[in-house]
C-alpha cells in the first residue's frame, strides 16, 4: 500500500457538468443531441495556431498543429452558423450565467464583478473556432470532505466541445450537436490527499451540482479531469475520467506510473544511458520480412523502416509502469500522434513475425550492444521520421524523470499521452462577446437549492424513510411531486416514494412507455388510493395502462387495469365461495390454512380491495368453520 | 489590459481575464515588468517560430515574385493587445510567419498601403491603390496580392478592374473570420490567392472560399463579384456569371475557365481618374424623388438607380429624373434583384425612363455600375460617349448573354 503522504501526492480535480438550459451558451439552438445518421450536411476544416494577446503561442496548440489534420464536422437541423464558426456568437445565455452563480454560492466562492469571456485555444478540432469560449465566474470557496476542506480554485462557465465521432486516415470526424451546450467547470486546489479522497471530492461536487436541478443527467453529461503530481514527479492532467471509480483508479495508477518513471530514471542514469537521436534507414534488413505489419507498411509509397538506438535502455521499454501498460507504450503514444500504427522495440522482439535473424541484423546495422534497445517504425518515410523523432524525444526525457503532460483516461483506469500541458498563453479575450457585469442585485435574487444530502436527511427524519429510500427519493427529479402527494393525500411516505421510484423503474424494465406518465396521472393514482377506490397492490397495473394509453378517462383506466371495485357484498360472496371450496383443507390445516387462502383470494381481489380487509374477513370465516 | 469602461481587467496566471468595479478596489504594484522584456519575449518566440517555418531543405529557388499590398484587412494583420492597435509594421516576414505555407509558392515583398477597415475606403484610396499596383507590375512583379477587408472588397475590385490594364494577375483576398482565430479562413484564402498570383491569369480577381469547407477557393472576376452573406466564408459569389476559376487548397491545383484573360494578353496601362461625386440610390415603394433633386442640386454628374425588377422606379420619380438628365446628369438603372438583366422596354415606366434618357445598366451589379460611372465620367465629358461607354463591356462587367445556370 502506497503511503500517499510520503510520496507527496498532490491531486486536484476538474468537474465539467452540462447545464440543462433551453438554449446553448452562445446561440439559440436547443441543447439536444442527435444521432449522427440524422446529420443534414458536413464540412471540412483545418486549424492553425495563433498568438495570444501577449504574443505567445501555446505549446499544446503548436504541437497539435504539426499533425496537419483535416477535420470533418457533421451538422444538423438543430445547429446553426454559430456552431459552424460562420457567425459571431450571440450574447452569453443569462440562464446559464445564473446557474453558474447559484453553484458558486453553494461553494461559498467569490463571484467576479464582471465575467469576461475568453477564447481558450484548443486545436484538436473539437471546437470549430479552434478555441473554446470560457468565462471565469468565481474563485475561492471550498467543499468539506472527510479529510478537511478542499479548496475551489476556479468556477467557469464554458461551451461544451463537439463530440468526436471517429478518427482515422487523414483526420477526425466531429458531431456539432453537442458543441455549445453550456458547461460549468469546477476546478479544485491540489488539496486532495489520496485516491479515495479524490473520489469523495468528485462525488460531493457532483451531488451539489445535481442539487440545483438545473444540470443534465445521464452518461456523458458530467466528466472529470484529474490533476496529479508527486514530490519528485510532475504535474499530469488526465482528461475525460468518466466514472467515480475511475477517478480513484486513475489517481492510484498515476502515482504508480510516476514512481516507476523515477525508478527508471535512476536506473538509466546509473547505466549512463543516452539517446543520441540519430535515425537509421533499416529497410534493407526487412526487405523479405514475414512481419505483416512491416510488410503492409512497406507497400505504401515512399515507405521505409527507420530505427534508432537507445543506448543503455535494454529492458526498459518492456517494463510495466501502469497495470496494463509499459514504458514502450509511452514511446509509442508519441509516435502514433503522427499517424503511424505504433512502434516495435527490441525488448518485445523477436515476435509479431519479426525473426531472431532480423533482430540480429538490426542490432548489427545500428551498432547496438546487448544493453541497448532499438526502436523501429515502418511507414511512409516522412511520417515515420516525424514519429520516431517524437518517440526519441520521449525516451530522452526519461533521463530527467517525469514529463508534464496532458493524458487521456482509458476505460481500464490506465492513461495514455495526449499533448503537452497547455499554458496561460492559450487564453485571449473573446472580443465578440461583451463582458457581463454581475450586480449585487443579480446575486441576491438567486435562490439557493436544498442540497441532496440535506434533503435525504429531511426525508429520513420527517417522513421516516430508510436511508436508501430517502437518498433515492432525494436524488429523484420527482422529489417535489413526492412531497406534494404525500402531504395532500396523506399517503404513507414509503408507498408514495416507492411508487415514484422502484414501481416506475420496474415498469420501465418491462418496456412500458413510462415517459407518457404525467404528474397528473400520479396525482390521480394517489387520490384513488387515498379514497380507497384502489389498494396499493393495484398501483403498478394502473400505471401500466396509463402509460400505454395516457389519454383515456379514469373509469377506462380502472376497467383496463381490472380494478373496478367490487361492492362489499361481492367481496363477502367471493370469500364465502373460496372458504366453502376449501373446507377440507381448512379442517386439515387449521389456522395455518389462512396464508394459502389469502393468496387465492388476493388473486381475484388484488388492487381492488385492501389486503388487510381481505385478511380480516377471511380470518373471520375460517374461525367460524373451525369453531 | 486596456480598459474601456471604467473597469479594471486583470489577467490571472491561468490566462483568464476578470473585471473589477474600479471604484471598489485598490491596486498595489508588487513588481513591474522590465522595460523591453515583453519585446524580448516576443522576439524570442518569433525566432522560435521562424525556425519552425523553414521547409526542410531550404527554400525552393527561382520562385515567382509576388507583391503583397495590404489595405488593412484582417487577413495577416497583427493586433497589439497591449495598445489595442493594429500594428503598422508589416513585412513579408510577418506574413510568412502567419502563413508559412506561402513560402513554398512565391517570393514576396510586402507593403502597407493603408491600415483601415474596408468600410472606411474612399475613391481616392482606390486611385492610389491602382497607382501602387501599376508601379509594382512595372517593377517586374509576376503577380499582385491585395489584402482587403471583405465588406467593400467588391467595390475596390471593380475600381481596379476599370483603372488598370494588367498583364499579370491582380488578386484581392480577405478573410471572413479574423486571423486571430485558429479557424480563420485567411490561410486557405491567402494560399489560394498566391497560387492564382503565379497562374496564367491576367486580370483583376477576388479569391475567396467557394464553400464553407477549407477545400477550394473560387476566382471571381473583379467586376462581377459581390459579398452575399454577412459572415459565411463563402460569402463572395460571382453574379450573373460563373466564377472564372477554382483553386484546390491541398493539391494547389488551379483550374481556369475558358474565358479568362490570359497572362500577358494585355499591355500594362493605367487610367487613374475617378469622378467621386456619383451616387447609388435604392428605390423602394413610396420613396420620395427628393433624393434625386438633392444630388442634382449638389452638382453630382452621375446617379445609379437600384430599381425594382427589370429596373423600375415609380411614375412619381420620372419628373425628377427628367430634370436630372436635362441638367446633364448621367442616370443609369440597375436592379435590386442583382441577378438578371435590366430591361426598360417591357413596362410603361421603363419605356418612359428610356425616353427621358436613362441608360440601362445591362447585367451589371449596382455597385459595379456606380464605380464604372465614376470612372467613365472622369474619362470623358461627352454625353453620347458616356452613354456608349456605359453600355459597352470594358472589364467583363457586361456579358453578351444571360445564361440559365447562373442564379445563386
Amino acid at each position: 500500500m502506497t503511503d500517499y503522504g510520503a510520496v507527496g501526492l498532490k491531486a486536484g480535480i476538474e468537474i465539467h457538468q452540462q447545464l440543462n438550459t433551453k438554449y446553448k451558451l452562445f446561440c439559440k439552438c436547443p441543447t439536444l443531441l442527435r444521432d449522427t445518421n440524422e446529420s443534414t450536411y458536413e464540412f471540412r476544416r483545418y486549424l492553425h495556431p495563433t498568438r495570444s494577446e501577449m504574443g505567445e503561442i501555446d505549446q499544446a496548440a503548436l504541437q497539435e498543429s504539426r499533425y496537419h489534420r483535416l477535420f470533418t464536422y457533421k451538422a444538423y437541423d438543430v445547429t446553426c452558423l454559430v456552431e459552424n464558426d460562420e457567425e459571431p456568437p450571440r450574447e452569453i445565455n443569462p440562464d446559464a450565467v445564473d446557474t453558474a452563480l447559484e453553484i458558486a454560492l453553494l461553494l461559498n466562492a467569490d463571484i467576479v464583478d464582471k465575467m469576461h469571456t475568453m477564447r481558450k485555444i484548443v486545436i484538436d478540432g473539437s471546437n470549430t473556432a479552434g478555441f473554446q469560449r470560457t468565462a471565469l465566474a468565481a474563485t475561492g470557496g471550498s467543499v468539506e470532505t472527510c479529510l478537511g476542506p478542499v479548496g475551489i480554485s476556479v468556477l467557469c462557465l464554458e461551451e461544451e466541445a463537439a463530440q468526436r465521432v471517429s478518427e482515422g486516415g487523414e483526420g477526425v470526424v466531429y458531431s456539432l450537436d453537442r458543441l455549445g451546450i453550456p458547461l460549468v467547470e469546477i476546478g479544485t486546489e491540489p488539496d486532495i490527499k489520496t485516491p479515495e479522497h479524490a473520489r469523495e471530492t468528485a462525488q460531493l461536487l457532483g451531488m451539489m451540482l445535481r442539487s440545483t436541478g438545473k444540470v443534465k443527467r445521464g452518461i456523458g453529461t458530467i466528466r472529470q479531469d484529474v490533476n496529479v503530481s508527486i514530490a519528485k514527479g510532475a504535474r499530469i492532467e488526465v482528461k475525460g475520467v468518466q466514472t467515480l471509480q475511475l477517478v480513484e483508479d486513475v489517481v492510484c495508477n498515476e502515482v504508480e506510473r510516476q514512481l516507476a518513471l523515477l525508478e527508471i530514471r535512476d536506473e538509466l542514469r546509473e547505466r549512463s544511458a543516452s539517446v543520441d537521436g540519430s535515425i537509421i534507414d533499416v529497410t534493407d534488413v526487412f526487405k523479405d520480412t514475414k512481419s505483416k505489419v512491416i510488410g503492409k507498411a512497406l507497400k505504401k509509397k515512399d515507405s521505409a523502416v527507420l530505427a534508432a538506438r537507445l543506448k543503455g535502455y535494454g529492458g526498459i521499454p518492456g517494463r510495466k509502469i501502469q497495470p496494463t501498460r509499459t514504458f514502450g507504450g509511452e514511446l509509442s503514444d508519441r509516435a502514433r500522434l503522427y499517424g503511424v500504427g505504433g512502434l516495435f522495440h527490441t525488448d518485445e522482439l523477436p515476435n509479431y513475425g519479426i525473426t531472431d535473424d532480423e533482430v540480429g541484423r538490426l542490432r548489427e546495422v545500428v551498432k547496438a550492444g546487448d544493453d541497448d534497445c532499438i526502436i523501429i517504425i515502418a511507414d511512409e518515410k516522412r511520417r515515420a521520421e516525424d514519429a520516431i523523432k517524437a518517440a526519441l524525444e520521449r525516451a530522452a526525457v526519461a533521463l530527467e524523470g517525469v514529463p508534464e503532460e496532458t493524458r487521456r483516461a482509458n476505460p481500464d483506469g490506465s492513461t495514455s499521452y495526449l499533448r503537452p500541458l497547455p499554458g496561460a498563453a492559450r487564453m485571449y479575450p473573446e472580443t465578440d462577446v461583451p463582458p457581463v457585469e454581475i450586480t449585487k442585485e443579480r446575486i441576491d435574487a438567486i435562490e439557493l437549492p436544498e442540497l441532496v444530502s440535506e434533503r435525504t436527511e429531511r426525508y429520513k427524519k420527517g417522513f421516516g424513510l430508510s436511508e436508501e429510500m430517502a437518498a433515492q427519493m432525494a436524488r429523484s427529479p420527482n422529489y417535489e411531486l413526492f412531497e406534494e402527494i404525500t402531504q395532500k393525500y396523506d399517503m404513507q411516505p414509503n408507498i408514495s416514494s416507492s411508487m415514484l421510484t422502484s414501481r416506475i423503474t420496474e415498469l420501465s424494465r418491462e418496456n412500458v412507455p413510462i415517459e407518457n406518465l404525467t404528474d397528473d396521472h400520479i396525482r390521480s393514482v394517489s387520490s384513488l388510493l387515498a379514497g380507497g377506490t384502489i389498494a396499493k397492490e393495484g398501483i403498478p397495473a394502473l400505471l401500466r395502462v396509463m402509460a400505454w394509453e395516457p389519454d383515456k378517462t379514469m373509469n377506462e383506466f380502472l376497467e383496463s387495469a381490472g380494478l373496478t371495485a367490487p361492492s362489499s357484498g361481492d367481496i363477502d360472496d367471493i370469500i364465502e365461495r373460496i372458504v366453502n371450496e376449501k373446507k377440507d383443507f381448512i379442517m386439515e390445516k387449521g389456522e395455518r390454512a389462512l396464508g394459502p387462502l389469502m393468496g387465492i383470494a388476493m388473486e381475484e381481489l388484488r388492487g381492488k380491495v385492501d389486503g388487510q380487509t381481505v385478511s380480516s374477513k377471511l380470518r373471520e370465516r375460517v374461525n367460524n368453520i373451525l369453531k | 489590459m486596456p480598459s474601456t469602461t471604467g473597469q479594471t481587467v486583470i489577467k490571472l496566471d491561468n490566462g483568464y481575464n476578470i473585471g473589477f468595479r474600479s471604484e471598489e478596489i485598490q491596486i498595489t504594484i508588487l513588481e513591474s515588468k522590465q522595460e523591453g522584456s515583453a519585446e524580448a519575449l516576443s522576439q524570442e518566440s518569433k525566432q522560435q517560430e521562424s525556425k519552425q517555418i523553414e521547409p526542410s531543405g531550404g527554400l525552393p529557388q527561382d520562385l515567382p515574385k509576388v507583391s503583397i499590398i495590404s489595405t488593412g484587412g484582417t487577413i495577416a494583420s497583427k493586433i497589439d493587445y497591449r495598445t489595442g492597435a493594429v500594428t503598422s509594421q508589416f513585412t513579408a516576414e510577418d506574413i510568412l510567419n502567419a502563413i508559412p505555407e506561402l513560402a513554398e509558392i512565391a517570393e514576396y515583398n510586402a507593403q502597407v498601403a493603408y491600415s483601415i477597415l474596408s468600410e472606411n475606403m474612399k475613391t481616392e484610396y482606390w486611385v492610389e491603390l491602382a497607382r501602387k499596383t501599376h508601379e509594382e507590375i512595372k517593377n517586374g512583379a509576376d503577380g499582385i496580392m491585395i489584402t482587403h477587408g471583405t465588406d467593400t472588397m467588391g467595390y475596390t475590385s471593380a475600381a481596379l478592374s476599370f483603372m488598370l490594364e494588367t498583364p499579370v494577375p491582380v488578386i484581392m483576398v480577405g478573410s471572413q473570420r479574423s486571423a486571430d482565430r485558429p479557424s480563420s479562413d485567411n490561410v486557405v484564402n491567402a494560399v489560394c490567392a498566391a497560387i492564382t498570383c503565379t497562374s496564367d491569369l491576367g486580370e483583376v480577381a477576388v479569391v475567396m472560399h467557394s464553400g464553407t469547407s477549407d477545400t477550394t477557393c473560387h476566382i471571381h472576376r473583379g467586376t462581377k463579384v459581390r459579398k452575399m452573406h454577412t459572415s459565411r466564408r463563402d460569402a463572395f459569389k460571382s453574379i450573373n456569371v460563373p466564377p472564372i476559376g477554382e483553386v484546390d487548397y491541398k493539391t494547389r491545383r488551379i483550374t481556369l475557365a475558358e474565358n479568362h484573360v490570359k497572362r500577358g494578353e494585355r499591355e500594362l496601362g493605367l487610367h487613374d481618374k475617378l469622378e467621386s461625386r456619383c451616387a447609388l440610390i435604392k428605390f423602394y415603394p413610396s420613396a420620395s424623388p427628393d433624393i434625386i433633386d438633392f444630388y442634382v442640386s449638389k452638382g453630382y454628374p452621375g446617379i445609379v438607380i437600384e430599381g425594382t425588377g427589370l429596373g423600375h422606379v415609380s411614375t412619381e420619380w420620372l419628373c425628377s429624373i427628367e430634370d436630372a438628365v436635362k441638367n446633364d446628369v448621367t442616370v443609369v438603372t440597375t436592379s435590386q434583384c442583382l441577378y438578371g438583366r435590366v430591361c426598360d422596354r417591357v413596362y410603361d415606366t421603363g419605356r418612359d425612363m428610356l425616353r427621358i434618357g436613362v441608360i440601362e445598366g445591362e447585367d451589371m451589379l449596382p455597385e459595379t455600375a456606380l464605380v464604372k460611372l465614376m470612372w467613365t465620367l472622369a474619362q470623358t465629358q461627352d454625353g453620347d460617349e458616356i452613354a456608349r461607354v456605359m453600355r459597352t463591356n470594358i472589364a467583363g462587367e457586361i456579358t453578351g448573354s444571360t445564361r440559365d445556370e447562373w442564379l445563386l
